[in-house]
C-alpha cells in the first residue's frame, strides 16, 4: 500500500478553536468541562459539559462568522457549522489548492459524525408535532443528514473525488482517518480530508445518554473535576461537542509539491466486540484485538509505542477494562509507554473524538510532549502501576503513537501514528 | 394593506433569508437569477412568506411566484 501523511490539522473542541490554541490549553492542564448555560438543564440529571468557547478567533476562540456565512449557518445544524470550520482550518494548513480537473478528481472527503443534527431532529420534531408539516424547513433533512459534512465541504473546496462517511458512534473519528487512509494506500484518491464532527449537547442529547446511564452527574457544582478517567470518584463520561479534520495525502504527493508533513498514519485496526449495545466485553477483548491488528497493519512491536492516547471515556466499567487491555497487548512496555485521557479536558466529543485525538496523538510525537490526565487523585485498582500522566504534560521521545476508540454497538478501531522526519 | 406595506415586508424577508443588499431586492428581481437563491431557498421564502401574512400559498401557485412583484401580488390578492 502507499504510504499515507497527515499534511493540515483542523480543531474545534471545548478548550478553543485552532489548533495551537487547543494545544496550549491542552498541555498547560486546562479543562474546557463548564456547566451548561446554553439550554436549560434543571431539570436533567447531567449539567455539565465541554462546550466550545465562543469569542474572538484571532484569541483562540470559536467565532463560526468568520468561517461561515451567518445566512447559511440559519440552513446547517451545528455539527455541520464545526466541521466545516474545522475543515477550512486543515485545507488552508495543508495549503493544498487543486484548480485543475484531475487534482480536484483525486481528491475526497471522509467526515463522519456519531449522531448528526440532533439539535435539528428535535426541533423538527417539535415543529411538525405543535404547527403541522407544512411549517417544516425545506432544508430541515440536508441539515441532519451525517454525510452532510463530507458534502459540504466538497462543495466549498469542488474535491470530486470519494464522498463518504462514517458512523460508527463514538470510534467515527478513527475510522475516518483509518477508512480515509486506505483509499488513499489502495489508490482511490490522493488526497483526503478526514474525521469528524459532534454537537449532541443539547436538552435530548443530555437526556438520551443520562437515560442510558452513561454521564456524570455527581460533580455539577464542579464541572472541571467531571472527567476523571481512571479515577476512584469517577461516575460516567461528560459529553463533549466539535470537530477534527486532518488533511491525509500520498508521501510523494506531499513531498512533490513541498508541503509540511506532521506525521504519518502507519497503522489501522479494527473490530467487534459482538457482546452488548452500550458495555464493553468485560475482558476488554474488542479493544485489545483492534489495537493488536493496528500493530500488526503497522508491523511494529508493541514496544515502539512511546505514548497511548486512550479511549478512556471516564466510565466505571470502561477505563479499567481498556488498561486491562493495554496491559494484555503490550506486557512489560505497558508500565515503560505513557498512556493519557485528554476526554479528562475536553469531555467525549463521540464522533468527533477519535479524530481530535489521533491529531493529540500526532502532536504528542511532534512536540514531544505527552498531554496530561486531568483529575486523577486516587487511581482505582490496578490502574496506579502505568503511567497515566496524571495532572501535568510530560516530555517523553517516541517515533509511534497509539490512538484508540470505542463506541456503542460494540466497534472499535485503533489508529497508530509515526513522527515524520 | 397598501401595496407599498406589503412590498416593504416581502423585500425585508427576502432580504434577511438570502442574506442579499437591500439595494438589490427590486420589484422585478428573480429570487433564483438574480438574488443567488437555490430551489430550496425559494421553498424557504415561500414558507417565510405564509408565516408573515397569515395566508395559504399551494404549490401550484408558489411555482409561479420568482419575483418580489410576484409574491406582493399574491398576497395582495390572498392575505386574510
Amino acid at each position: 500500500m502507499r504510504r499515507v501523511v497527515v499534511t493540515g490539522l483542523g480543531l474545534v473542541t471545548p478548550l478553543g478553536c485552532g489548533v495551537p490554541a487547543v494545544w496550549d490549553r491542552l498541555v498547560a492542564g486546562q479543562s474546557g468541562i463548564r456547566s451548561i448555560q446554553s439550554f436549560d438543564v434543571s431539570d436533567l440529571p447531567a449539567k455539565v459539559a465541554g462546550q466550545v468557547p465562543r469569542g474572538e478567533t484571532s484569541e483562540g476562540n470559536y467565532n463560526p462568522d468568520d468561517f461561515v456565512a451567518p445566512k447559511d449557518q440559519r440552513k446547517l445544524d451545528e455539527f455541520i457549522v464545526y466541521g466545516l470550520v474545522a475543515a477550512q482550518q486543515a485545507v488552508e494548513d495543508s495549503g493544498w489548492k487543486p484548480d485543475d480537473e484531475e487534482a480536484l478528481e483525486r481528491t475526497g472527503v471522509m467526515i463522519g459524525s456519531g449522531i448528526g443534527g440532533l439539535q435539528t431532529i428535535y426541533e423538527g420534531a417539535l415543529t411538525v408535532h405543535e404547527r403541522g408539516p407544512r411549517r417544516l424547513s425545506p432544508f430541515f433533512i440536508p441539515s441532519s443528514l451525517i454525510n452532510l459534512v463530507s458534502g459540504h465541504v466538497s462543495i466549498k473546496y469542488g474535491f470530486r473525488g470519494p464522498n463518504h462517511s462514517v458512523v460508527t458512534a463514538c470510534s467515527t473519528g478513527a475510522h475516518a482517518i483509518g477508512d480515509a487512509s486506505r483509499l488513499i494506500g489502495l489508490g482511490d484518491a490522493d488526497v483526503m480530508v478526514a474525521g469528524g464532527a459532534e454537537a449532541a449537547v443539547c436538552r435530548v442529547g443530555i437526556a438520551g445518554f443520562s437515560a442510558a446511564r452513561a454521564l456524570s452527574t455527581g460533580f455539577n457544582d464542579t464541572p472541571e473535576r467531571a472527567s476523571r478517567p481512571w479515577d476512584k470518584g469517577r461516575d460516567g463520561f461528560v459529553m463533549g461537542e466539535g470537530a477534527g479534520i486532518v488533511v491525509l495525502e500520498e508521501l510523494e504527493h506531499a513531498k512533490q509539491r513541498g508541503a509540511h508533513i506532521y506525521g504519518e498514519v502507519v497503522g489501522y485496526g479494527m473490530s467487534g466486540d459482538a457482546y452488548h449495545i452500550t458495555a464493553p466485553a468485560e475482558d476488554g477483548n474488542g479493544g485489545y484485538r483492534a489495537m493488536r491488528n493496528a500493530l500488526r497493519s503497522a508491523g511494529l512491536d508493541p514496544e515502539k509505542i512511546g505514548y497511548v492516547n486512550a479511549h478512556g471515556t471516564s466510565t466505571p466499567k470502561g477505563d479499567e477494562i481498556e488498561l486491562g487491555a493495554v496491559k494484555q497487548l503490550f506486557a512489560d512496555h505497558a508500565y515503560k509507554l505513557r498512556m493519557s485521557s485528554t476526554k479528562s479536558a475536553i469531555g467525549h466529543l463521540l464522533g468527533a473524538a477519535g479524530a481530535v485525538e489521533a491529531i493529540f496523538s500526532i502532536l504528542a510525537l511532534k512536540h514531544g510532549i505527552a498531554p496530561p490526565t486531568l483529575n486523577l487523585d486516587d487511581p482505582s485498582p490496578g490502574c496506579g502501576d502505568v503511567n497515566l500522566v496524571p495532572y501535568k504534560a510530560q516530555e517523553f521521545e517516541a517515533e509511534y503513537a497509539l490512538s484508540n476508540s470505542f463506541g456503542f454497538g460494540g466497534t472499535n478501531a485503533s489508529l497508530v501514528v509515526a513522527a515524520y522526519h | 394593506m397598501s401595496d407599498n406595506d406589503i412590498g416593504e415586508r416581502v423585500k425585508k424577508i427576502v432580504v434577511e433569508h438570502l442574506g442579499v443588499e437591500e439595494g438589490k431586492v427590486t420589484d422585478s428581481a428573480s429570487f433564483i437569477d438574480d438574488l443567488g437563491a437555490d430551489s430550496l431557498d425559494t421553498v424557504e421564502l415561500v414558507m417565510a412568506f405564509e408565516e408573515e401574512f397569515g395566508c395559504e400559498i399551494p404549490d401550484d401557485a408558489a411555482e409561479k411566484i420568482v419575483t418580489v412583484k410576484d409574491a406582493v401580488n399574491f398576497i395582495q390578492e390572498h392575505a386574510a
